[in-house]
């Protein structure tokens, strides 16, 4: 195999990794720049993936199965929404807690039942994915992949250009003020998690049906908090946090790649890698104030 | 306040009347969390009967494989020492407001400093058992005291640390474990091939187990945990320390005005919680309720178990004690239910539940009157590091 085959071959695996990471990670990101540290992103992929599978083997379609992950993750986002910003639990105990519960529940269930594989279609793009070195990777790839193109703007759009946006932002910079100024803060972080709530589940619905077209036992690994880490590494910056995705999928990608080409890396350093950038990036932006400064502390009227 | 409380000037007194009285407001809470425990078992059974198991005959394992005879009972009990540790541990910490998420990656850095010691050093009889512990509670310690470095210079929010070192600790016992010049095992004769694990513990570094009933074994671990749950709640209710760490967990600006130097004990009390995952570790490496050796898997959830005790058992050390007996009889008996053929994986359902049931009902008793706004009941276990904003300014 040349270099020129074998580096498309990693790239290809590589955007093939980023792509449900990017979903997850648009989502988020959003959450978090309203101030909602929402680690149950993990919950939300995995329980995606799930019903993306099953819900696929039942009609028959991979489309089908698309839509019910959507909407597995907007039923997370709506069940943490409440129970951290209505119920004010501790955000971090409802993701634990999420996390574990749908881990567990979708362990149980892969193993009582059984699912036929549906997979959504590749949906090549001419004259495009004849390019070398990075036409297959970005111009061949199934469906969904390309919804990124709509959804990355709209992210950005909703966040930086959008009334809602511009309350979500206040909400997550300084809740106290969004308070007085009539926005209903905690309302607002439960709309973001909706927002991130779909995009996860999108993510972990595209990794099911999309790249995989199976469900296995925990099949996201941990993609979830790779999510948070690539936020947190993009300084809550989408364009940033995009390109952590990338970073981070390339690195997963090379992982599996190198020992087949007789390259020794040290594997559990790449798979240390995104912790260890993002633990670096909050050590270095932290005096730069670019995380929301109300991010993960909840919020009730009348208490600072 | 709203308007309408306002014109009834009896509500405020009775306002002031319920918080003076605890005990309507925790009659509430008790008869909530029983009806939630209810709720939560009654949907456990449903999703087995959804899936055509027995509720009944899932119960009676989970009871044959934990308590039903000795063999179950030292399992059982052997699962306690750990969970409990890490349990009272998760209690410090966030009695000062501190949160610490990562025990899971302090186990197993205890772990990994444990098994570095007890292979490496050569030492007589019982002394090598004692240093195996105080090196695993180190370690565990100096691994959360990174992120209490990290906050204390960096003001880097300490959930999401502790939560980023888990998985790197993950990787550095990998690593440990499947490097040769690390504490990977010797290879194995004429086949040549080594897993990735250490060596066993030398038999002086094994806790030693005691009473040879007819197969019931109590280990000693679990004196050190019962031990460390009594003290650490004695010292927190009892001591001025511990008046002080409570003091910085309900209300940081008082305590900095009382003179308590808030950022140094915050950080201490997360060193001194990973110190007793890290011991956890220790026990977990030592106890036959491992191989004796160390591996990525050898936490075998236990941080993450022993956080949600000490969530369950809302920072009370006391508490845990009970809390921490029925998640061991939930892992022992998790391991008998798969062996019926009903998923383990039930286990991890229940308890997740569980937790919800227990964690959600104070908080929904404040909802329901009306109480946002006021101190929430369930202070230190809410607020998340209320001394970062003075760390990060």
């Amino acid at each position: 195999m040349s270099v020129l085959d074998s580096t498309t071959t990693i790239l290809a695996s590589g955007v093939r990794l980023t792509v449900p990471l990017a979903f997850a990670a648009c989502g988020e990101y959003l959450a978090e720049r309203a101030g909602a540290m929402n680690i149950s992103v993990e919950a939300m992929m995995l329980g995606a993936a799930f019903t993306s599978v099953a819900t696929a083997s039942a009609t028959g379609s991979a489309t089908v199965g698309l839509v019910a992950g959507v909407l597995t993750g907007l039923v997370l986002g709506f069940v943490h929404g409440n129970l951290s910003h209505r119920a004010q639990i501790n955000t971090f105990v409802v993701g634990l807690v999420l996390n574990s519960l749908v881990l567990g529940l979708t362990s149980y269930l892969i193993t009582t039942d059984q699912f036929a594989s549906h997979q959504v279609g590749v949906l090549s793009i001419p004259l495009l994915q004849d390019i070398p070195l990075i036409g297959k990777p970005l111009f061949s790839e199934r469906w969904p992949a390309y919804l990124l193109i709509l959804l990355v703007p709209l992210t950005w759009w909703l966040v930086e250009r959008s009334r809602w946006g511009l309350e979500l932002r206040a909400v997550g910079e300084n809740p106290q003020a969004a308070d007085v100024t009539g926005i209903k803060v905690n309302a607002r972080r439960r709309q973001a998690l909706l927002w991130c709530g779909a995009l996860a589940g999108l993510g972990g619905a595209y990794l099911a049906v999309g790249e995989v077209g199976s469900f296995n036992q925990n099949m996201t690994a941990g993609r979830g908090y790779i999510v948070i880490a690539a936020v947190i590494f993009g300084a809550w910056r989408l364009g940033r946090t995009l390109l952590g995705c990338l970073v981070f999928g390339l690195s997963d990608a090379m992982r599996l790649a190198l020992p087949a080409l007789g390259v020794t890396l040290n594997a559990q350093l790449l798979v240390a890698a995104p912790y260890l950038l993002a633990l670096l990036a909050m050590l270095l932006f932290t005096t730069q104030h670019r995380e929301p400064a109300a991010l993960g502390r909840p919020f009730q009227r009348g208490s600072t | 306040m709203s308007a309408a409380s306002l014109s009834a000037p009896d509500e405020l007194g009775r306002r002031l009347l319920d918080r003076l009285r605890p005990g309507s407001d925790s009659r509430m809470t008790a008869g909530l969390t029983v009806v939630l425990v209810a709720v939560s078992l009654g949907a456990s059974a449903l999703l087995l009967m959804l899936t055509g198991a027995s509720p009944s005959a899932s119960l009676s394992a989970i009871w044959t494989g934990s308590l039903a005879n000795t063999t179950g009972w030292t399992t059982t009990l052997l699962n306690v020492a750990p969970l409990l540790l890490v349990a009272v541990g998760a209690c410090i910490c966030s009695s000062a407001g501190t949160f610490n998420i990562g025990q899971e990656g302090q186990v197993l850095v205890g772990g990994l400093a444990g098994a570095w010691v007890g292979l490496r050093l050569a030492m007589p009889g019982p002394m090598l058992i004692v240093v195996v512990l105080i090196a695993a509670a180190v370690g565990g310690g100096a691994w959360a005291a990174l992120s209490a470095l990290m906050l204390r210079f960096r003001g880097v929010n300490v959930p999401v640390s502790t939560l980023l070192m888990t998985f790197l600790a993950i990787q550095l016992v990998t690593f440990a474990v499947s490097t040769p010049w690390g504490l990977q095992e010797s290879t194995q004769g004429s086949s040549g091939i080594a897993d990735a694990q250490s060596n066993p513990l030398p038999v002086n570094a094994q806790l030693a187990g005691f009473g040879q009933y007819p197969s019931l074994q109590l280990n000693t671990g679990l004196f050190i945990a019962l031990v460390a749950a009594v003290g650490v709640a004695l010292v927190l209710s009892r001591s001025r320390w511990g008046f002080r760490v409570r003091m910085v967990g309900l209300n940081p600006l008082t305590a900095k005005h009382a003179g308590v130097r808030v950022g140094a004990l915050g950080g201490f009390t997360l060193a001194l919680s990973g110190a007793f995952a890290g011991l956890a570790g220790g026990l977990l490496l030592a106890s036959p309720v491992s191989t004796n050796r160390l591996q990525a898997g050898l936490s075998d959830n236990v941080g993450w178990d022993g956080l949600l005790v000490a969530l369950v058992a809302r920072n009370r050390p006391l508490v845990a004690i009970p809390v921490a007996f029925v998640f061991a009889v939930l892992r022992a008996g998790g391991d008998f239910l798969s062996a019926t053929g009903v998923p383990s994986y039930l286990v991890d359902i229940v308890k997740a539940l569980l937790v919800l049931a227990f964690v959600a009902p104070p908080v929904l008793v404040d909802l329901f009157r009306g109480r946002r706004g006021a101190m929430p009941s369930t202070a230190p276990a809410v607020s998340v590091v209320p001394t970062e904003t003075k760390a990060a300014a």
